[in-house]
Formats: structure tokens, sequence, C-alpha cells
């Protein structure tokens, strides 16, 4: 959108000083700058979490099962500012560690999703004829499917793991991307552009290539990172119900499940994690949200 | 219309079809039921044999599968293999559970996403708005056993208002259908406030401002009726979602419904149990996704039956 301002704008820009137009930017992007400090704060999480954990996230401790935050606790033995969980275990370590499954999950999970939905759009929206109704009725039942029973279904039988819930989640959400694509695809393709490019002599994989990827490529992005929020909740409903993440792997949701059973004498347990998960979804859903009105208005997602 | 109503309930057909065929043979991977059973050990294989033929286990898949779509067909789902109770009638049994939390959650979600939706479209650009977007986006980024957690936590625990689980009066029936019902209506409220505001942008808006009518009764009477309809299309799409959000809302709360009936069955391996609550729950959601579709038809004939697009 850069190069459609005029030039006086542009000077005007040129001559403020990077760090008056930091903080109007920030000023200006009030949604965009907290989702991105959202997400950044997950990230940094995952990435650095064996520097910064204060204990190791499976270090069991007879003596501090189910104590308080420090901040709360009365007896001045606690040394967990979240609070332990039932085995002793450090609440704070164990969701940060927690933030490199969901991220995991919600990253992977939709790189698959969109790799598929993608080429999937892609024919059906630029070929169509069979291929079109063949993939559209298919994502039909994709769609009346819920989810969840799908997923409860197919995990019951390969039983809980990271990357089977990956898998799962990838080749489930292909229908958002395709949909999406095979729709911006027929309005391109009828466009002098790609017209010309066709009477040079273009061929089909050069012109989708070349000319409609380039196009769609925004609102890949916008879908895709609302994407990661669902995948990371899709996550942790699953594992909560046993049919996710193995439990022995520190996870949010799994977490969650765990604290069901101490709800009454250990708050703590069953609030953080789940604050953890908030605030890692809404961050995508600002970032998503602030990317749609910028760059792509008219997507309806 | 006829044409597209056949066209409709052959796709409806197509889709109960291929939904049984992944449940059918998925959950036959999961594990041998019968070895579950006896897992203490004492059976002889004698008496192992005897159960798995009693089941009708020791026939071929394809004739599992026939006896299974015989049954759907009559709506008999066989006998589950731990009670030994007729699957439909353990169904029925649970579906006035399922359904009030499904209604529930609906009530809740309109309750909620209506006012703030409308309040959104009509001062659009105030802080109004910007409070109603950021509780959209707030309402669909936890997930909403988090939220079932915490209500208990606060209103069960703390102030002892409401009970925790059980299924005996309406006070039961609060805290699981505003669980279910926080999520839609953050999705709920953005779509109130889009359609609201291409309605307020009309012609017809505009008309009636100049003729005096007051302002509210021109919002109500001119731009909530037309900005029904996406939303009425909205929720019967939604159901589905919903069906499998009771799943996991009644997971939270001990709710004796079809979800906890799945949930249960899996953990036993029993195999009737799982497919006949999987594909109620499927049957149901595609049945209001058809009736949505006619009924939106029926509304506004505009809506082409033609090929779609």
């Amino acid at each position: 959108m850069a190069n459609v301002q005029s030039t006086p704008v542009v000077e005007k820009q040129k001559k403020k000083s990077g760090a008056v137009k930091f903080f109007a930017f920030i000023r200006n992007n009030p949604i965009g700058v907290l989702g991105l400090l959202l997400v950044a704060l997950s990230v940094g999480s995952a990435l650095l979490a064996p520097w910064i954990v204060p204990f190791g996230p499976t270090d069991a401790s007879l003596t501090a099962r189910l104590d308080a935050p420090t901040w709360q606790d009365t007896t001045g033995e606690s040394q967990y500012f979240l609070g332990g969980d039932q085995l002793g275990r450090d609440l704070l370590s164990r969701i940060i560690y927690g933030a490199r499954i969901s991220l995991m999950v919600g990253l992977f999970g939709v790189l698959i999703s969109l790799v598929l939905g993608t080429i999937l759009g892609l024919i059906s929206g630029y070929f169509g004829k069979w291929m079109d109704d063949f993939i559209m009725r298919a994502a039909d039942v994709q769609l009346a499917f819920p989810f969840i029973l799908f997923a409860i279904v197919v995990m019951s039988v390969l039983g809980t793991g990271v990357w089977k819930i990956i898998i799962i989640l990838g080749i489930t959400y292909w229908v958002g991307f395709a949909r999406l694509i095979r729709g911006q695809v027929i309005s391109l393709k009828e466009q002098e552009f790609i017209h010309a490019a066709k009477a040079i002599g273009g061929t089909n994989f050069t012109i989708i290539r070349k000319h409609i990827l380039p196009n769609v490529l925004s609102s890949i992005f916008v879908l895709g990172t609302m994407y990661i929020a669902e995948f990371i909740l899709l996550e942790a409903s699953l594992t909560f119900l046993g049919l996710g993440v193995d439990p022995t792997i520190p996870s949010w949701g799994g977490m969650l499940a765990d604290s069901r059973n101490y709800i009454t004498s250990a708050w703590w347990t069953a609030v953080f994690p789940g604050v953890a998960i908030m605030l890692t979804v809404l961050g995508f859903n600002l970032l998503g949200d602030w990317l749609r009105d910028r760059y792509d208005p008219n997507l309806k997602v | 219309m006829f044409a597209y109503i056949v066209r409709r309930m052959l796709h409806m057909l197509l889709v109960v079809f291929v939904i049984s065929l992944i449940i059918f043979f998925s959950i036959r991977l999961t594990g041998d039921p019968v070895s579950v059973m006896f897992s203490t050990g004492e059976a002889s294989k004698e008496a192992i044999e005897a159960v798995r033929a009693n089941l009708g286990l020791d026939k071929p898949l394809p004739v599992q599968y026939a006896i299974f779509i015989k049954g759907l067909l009559t709506f008999d789902f066989g006998e589950s293999f731990r009670s030994g109770m007729p699957v439909t009638t353990l169904i029925m049994e649970r579906a006035w559970a399922t359904l009030s939390l499904a209604l529930g959650g609906i009530v809740v979600a309109i309750l909620i996403a209506f006012p703030v939706g409308i309040l959104s479209a009509v001062k659009r650009g105030s802080g109004v708005d910007f409070f109603g977007r950021i509780f959209s986006l707030v309402g669909i980024s936890f997930p909403n056993f988090w939220l079932g957690i915490m209500l208990i936590l606060v209103f069960a625990v703390y102030l002892q208002w409401l009970p925790a689980s059980g299924f005996d009066s309406f006070q039961h029936l609060i805290l699981p259908s505003i669980t279910l019902g926080m999520i839609l209506s953050g999705i709920l409220a953005r779509l109130v406030r889009s359609s609201m505001l291409e309605v307020l942008n009309q012609q017809y808006i505009s008309t009636a401002k100049s003729k005096g009518i007051s302002e509210w009764s021109v919002i109500m009477k001119h731009g909530f009726r037309n900005a029904l309809l996406p939303t009425v299309t909205f929720l019967g799409l939604q159901f589905g979602s919903l069906l499998g959000g009771t799943v996991i809302v009644e997971q939270v709360f001990s709710w004796p419904g079809i979800g906890t009936l799945i949930i249960d069955a899996i953990n036993q391996r029993d195999y009737p149990v799982i497919q006949g609550g999987v594909i109620f729950l499927a049957i149901i959601m595609v049945v209001v996704n058809l009736l949505v579709d006619l009924s939106y038809t029926l509304i506004d004939p505009r809506i082409k039956t033609g090929k779609e697009a």
C-alpha cells in the first residue's frame, strides 16, 4: 500500500525520528502491538525454556505438593512463584515448557493444513470441472463432521502423541484454506493479466506460481495466524480429555486435566495454565485481526 | 425447488455414509474389546471365543459393517458390550441432557451477543465498539473447558451459589450453559455487528429516519429484523461445533449426556456405544444443517437453488 501514498506524505514521514515513528506506530496499532507482544512472550518462553525456568519442569518433590504461590503462602516454605502441582512440581516452569507443545502444535499443524489446503484450493479454483466438484464435495463432508468427534475417534485408536495431533489437525483443517483460495483464484483467473500471461504462452504452472500465488499470500497468512490460535485451543481440549499429548510431557491442557481433582484445595493449579493458554491464543487472534484489517480488509474469517 | 431438496438430501446421505465408514473402521483398530473385558486373565480361551461369537466380533469386517448399516437404517445400534442394554436406549436416556445443554448454550450466546453486536454496530467506532471487538476476541481466545473450571471455582467452590456438577434442577444447567455459550457469543457478536452494519447503510434506513421515526425503533424494526437472517443461519451451521463442544463441557461438569457416554465407552472399548453415539450426534448435525439450508431458501427466495457456486 505504501507506494499509493503521495510523495509529500513520504517526505514528511522521513523527517520524523525513529523513536517518534515507533511510538506513533504503537499508538495507531494498539491491537497489533499487543498481539505481537503476547506472541513474543510465548515464543520467547518456548525457545528459551531451558535457560529461564527456575526449576526442572518434571522435578517432583513430596514436601512441595500443592504448595501455594510464594506471594500467597502463609507457611513460608513455598519456593514456587505460581505454586506447586499435585506432585510438587513447579507450576511456572511447567507453564514455560508447556508453551513448546502449544506452539509446536499450532505452527506445524497450520503448516500442514496450509500447504495441503493451498494446493487443493489452487487446483480446485484454477482447473475447475470435475476436480473442483470432487474437492468441494470432500470439503463438505469434512465440514459436516465436527472436528472434536473425529479427533476423539481417531485419537482413541492411535493413542496420545504430539505428532499425531499435529497430523490430524493438519489433514482436517485444509478445508478453510482450500475454500478461501479457490474463491480468490476463481475471480483472479478472469482478470486481464492472467489472460495476458496465457496469451504469451505461459504454462499453467508458471501462471499459478508467478501470478496467482503472490496475490493470495496475504489471505493465507491472515487465516494461518488465526488457525494457530484455534489449533492451540483444540490441542488443549483434546489433552484435557486425555486424548492429546502424552500426560508425562508438560502441556497446558494436561496441567488443567490434573488440576480438576484439586480445584477446591489448590486454585492455582487450575488458574495459571489457563491464563497461559488465553494470553497466547489471544495474542495470535489479535495479530490475525490486525493483519486482516491491514492487508485484507474484505476477508471474511 | 423440489430437485434442490432431493439433491440436498442425497448429499446428506453421502455425508452420513462416509462418517459411518470412518467411525466403523477406525474404532475397530483400537484393540480387542474382549481381551480388555477379560484383562484379569482368569477366563479360558473357549470362554473368550464364546463371548466374541456372541458379540458378533468373529465375523469378517464387511459383514459386521453390513449388520451395522442395517441397524442404522432401523435406528438399532446393537447392544452395549458392557451393560447389555440396547444402545438406542442408552442414547435416548442421555439425549435430553445433551440437547438441553446445547439449547442452554445457544440461549446464553444470544443473550450476550445480540446486545453487544447491536450496540457495537450502532455506536460504530466508539468506545463501545472497541470494547465489543475486544470482547469478541477474548471470547474466542480461551478454551471453554477452562472457563467451566473457573466458573466452578468462583460460583461453586468459593461463593457456593451454584452446584458444580449433576443434572437435577435448573440451577445445574446454568454454569454448563454459560461455559458452552460464551465461546459462541464471541463469534456471534461479530456477526450481528457486521450484518447490522450492512443493513444500517441501506437507503431504506435513511428513509425511515427521515420520516421522523425514532432512532431505536428504526434500528430494531428495520435494522435488526433484516440482520436476523444471517444470524439464524450461522446458529444453525454452528450447531455441529456446539455439539462437539458439549462433549468437553459435559466432562467438566460430569453432565450425564451423550458426550460422557462416548468418552466412557472409549475407555471401555464399548464399540456399539461409541459408534452409536458419534453417529447419532453426526446425524443430528447433518439434519440441522439441511433444515437451515432449506429454511433459508424459503425465507429468502432470491437464494439460488440451482447449481451451487
